[in-house]
């Protein structure tokens, strides 16, 4: 089984986020980055498992610059086989996702697992972007995943409940939680991290079809106003009157 | 600028996100000049809902398989290409993310997914979003000729138009061979409770709970408030709450006009996802808990205390 995994990079969770250059920049002072929580917790841990109970192997890609070397080798010691990067700034999703495709487009790979959004962009649309690219049926917000022979059978979030759902032949999928157990790198996996290949790719010709103009923090919120606990119709009067919310 | 949306249908009937939508792109249209046109897929009763929310002709794909991603974007597509729209709005939710992201391979088109305001249009076409988990937000400009925009729930809200009812046709379109075949369908919940992204109001509880016993409590102050329920992701990893509760960065966001926060602390991983909502209610017996800075309302107390005489107080409310 020949299965790649997209990865991107993302600040810490805990990450105060801030932005430099009149707005223009996000500022990384400060950022640690990891491998974005879907991608790695979900998405490579199940490649993984398939890989250790069918055979074949697992590739890691991403679309970023040199500084993200780092985060991915820590990808890497979770188990992958090896890794390529597309050297580019993943500023924009419709050109990640072209990246992707010209790399998978001649490599058979029987699946495509993405994590269901990152982090940072929250669009969770590169996964769909790839799939129509390669003409693949396209599964997001999978929750279980597994192969009966040729076939996968997946189960995925959808509006209201979940879906099952079979699909022969290759397919991108987004991972959603569930799909498999978060996996702590142990030390002969981060040894055996450093001497995987780590392939870097230049990026084919492309354009950004969008650009970030600007960023902006959202308005603080004024003073918390509290309410006697032993007079909570008070709150729901407030909700009423002032809030206007009920 | 002729505008397409893409509504997902409901035993026939467009959903709320769908709808809102429509007003989206109907307030956009009068902005930019234009009509507003839907294409649909499935089965559909009358307009679907879709004319009163300023919709003036609806494309229906009837035969269209709606878990095939694929079918689903190539209607888009051959409505886009049929109407002459040159912007196509859905909601961000499950199925719009999946066929905004194909159509807009399709289509060349750049795309902003999970817009939180109207496009502008006088220094480029610009759109807002939410960006690192709600925790900021983006100016993005869409540089191609066609543009793809879907929009996070709640975050424009339903607004009534009296363009009518619309006019429905068959879309004529190849749609090809469907590649996925699904084998069944299992509701979250039965009662025909709202999704939790669509929710107006919004109950959560955190760890302070103690345990999946005490939610009782919690859902009966959820239905006197007629609100949907959530957790915080201690409580879903320990299985006390489903899976789809969960909200925060590594959970589901979500922007409702009202999200009451009990026995949660307010990690910054847990306010990532909720602080878009209108206005917050924290209850919490550590005056210390981080959520009250990010609170407008506050109530210092025991859940188990506070709880009940807050459906109490909920319920002579209802009864006027
Ligand atoms: C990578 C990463 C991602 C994460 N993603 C998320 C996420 O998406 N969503 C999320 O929620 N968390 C997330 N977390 C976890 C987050 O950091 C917090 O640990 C979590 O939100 C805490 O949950 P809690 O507030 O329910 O529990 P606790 O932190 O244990 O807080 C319980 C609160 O209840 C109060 N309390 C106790 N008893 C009572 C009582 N009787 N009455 C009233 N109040 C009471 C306490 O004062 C306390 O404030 C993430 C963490 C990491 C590292
Ligand atoms: N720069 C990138 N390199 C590789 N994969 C990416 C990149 N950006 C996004 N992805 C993948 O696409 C998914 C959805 O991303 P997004 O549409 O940005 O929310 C992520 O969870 C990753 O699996």
């Amino acid at each position: 089984m020949n299965i790649l995994v997209c990865i991107s990079k993302a600040p810490d969770t805990t990450s105060k986020i801030a932005f430099t250059d009149q707005n223009t920049r996000f500022d990384t002072n400060g950022i640690q980055f990891i491998v974005n929580p879907y991608d790695e917790w979900y998405a490579l841990v199940r490649g993984i498992e398939l890989k250790e109970q069918n055979g074949g192997s697992v590739t890691i890609i991403a679309v970023d610059e040199a500084d993200s070397d780092p985060v991915i080798r820590k990808a890497i010691a979770i188990g992958a086989d090896k890794a390529v990067r597309i050297d580019a700034r993943p500023t924009d999703p419709s050109f990640v996702a072209q990246q992707i495709a010209a790399y998978a487009a001649d490599k058979n790979f029987d699946m495509i697992l993405c994590g269901k959004e990152t982090i940072n962009y929250n669009g969770g649309v590169v996964g769909g972007m790839i799939a129509e690219h390669l003409d693949l049926p396209y599964i997001s917000l999978a929750t279980n995943l597994d192969m009966e022979g040729s076939k996968a059978v997946i189960t995925r979030e959808v509006k209201g409940g979940s879906e099952v759902l079979e699909v022969d032949g290759p397919f991108v999928l987004s991972a959603s939680k569930g799909l498999a157990e978060q996996r702590i790198p142990n030390m002969r996996g981060i040894m055996a991290a450093r001497t995987k290949p780590l392939d870097v790719v230049s990026a084919a010709e492309a354009a950004d079809a969008t650009t970030v103009r600007s960023y902006e923090l959202p308005p603080e919120k004024g003073d918390c106003k509290m309410v006697d606990p032993e007079h909570p119709e008070e709150l729901v009067r407030l909700l009423h009157e002032e809030a206007k919310v009920i | 600028m002729s505008i397409l949306i893409f509504a997902e249908l409901k035993e026939g009937k467009a959903t709320k996100a769908a709808l809102e939508a429509a007003s989206y792109a109907s307030k956009a249209a009068a902005d930019l000049g234009g009509e507003v046109i839907a294409v649909t897929a499935g089965h559909i009763e009358g307009d679907a809902g879709l004319g009163a929310y300023g919709v003036t002709r609806v494309f229906n794909a009837s035969d269209a398989n709606t878990s095939d991603s694929g079918q689903l974007s190539k209607a888009v597509v051959a409505a886009a290409q049929e109407s002459g729209a040159s912007i196509i709005v859905m909601a961000h939710d499950h199925a719009g993310k999946l066929v905004a992201s194909r159509v807009s391979v399709k289509l060349n088109a750049g795309i902003v997914a999970g817009a939180i305001a109207l496009p502008t249009n006088t220094e480029g076409f610009i759109v807002k979003k939410s960006v690192f988990s709600g925790k900021a937000m983006a100016h993005v400009e869409i540089k191609t000729a066609h543009k793809v925009i879907t929009i996070t729930p709640n975050s424009f809200g339903l607004h009534t138009n009296d363009k009518g009812t619309a006019e429905v046709t068959a879309l004529s379109a190849d749609l090809g061979q469907s590649k996925v075949t699904v084998r069944e369908f299992k509701p979250t919940s039965t009662d025909g409770s709202i999704p939790l992204p669509e929710a107006d109001l919004v109950i959560s509880a955190g760890r302070g709970m103690k345990g999946p016993e005490n939610w009782g409590m919690i859902e009966e102050l959820a239905s006197e408030f007629g609100a949907a329920t959530a957790c915080s992701r201690p409580v879903s990893d320990i299985g006390w709450r489903p899976h789809h509760e969960h909200v925060g960065q590594t959970g589901i966001a979500i922007r409702p006009n009202l999200y009451i926060a009990i026995g949660i602390s307010g990690a910054i991983q847990h306010l990532a996802g909720v602080n878009g909502s209108k206005v917050i209610v924290v209850v919490n017996k550590d005056p210390e808990a981080p959520f009250f800075k990010a609170a407008d309302y506050g109530i210092v107390g025991d859940a188990f205390d506070v709880v009940p005489k807050l459906t109490e107080a909920v319920k002579r409310f209802n009864a006027g």
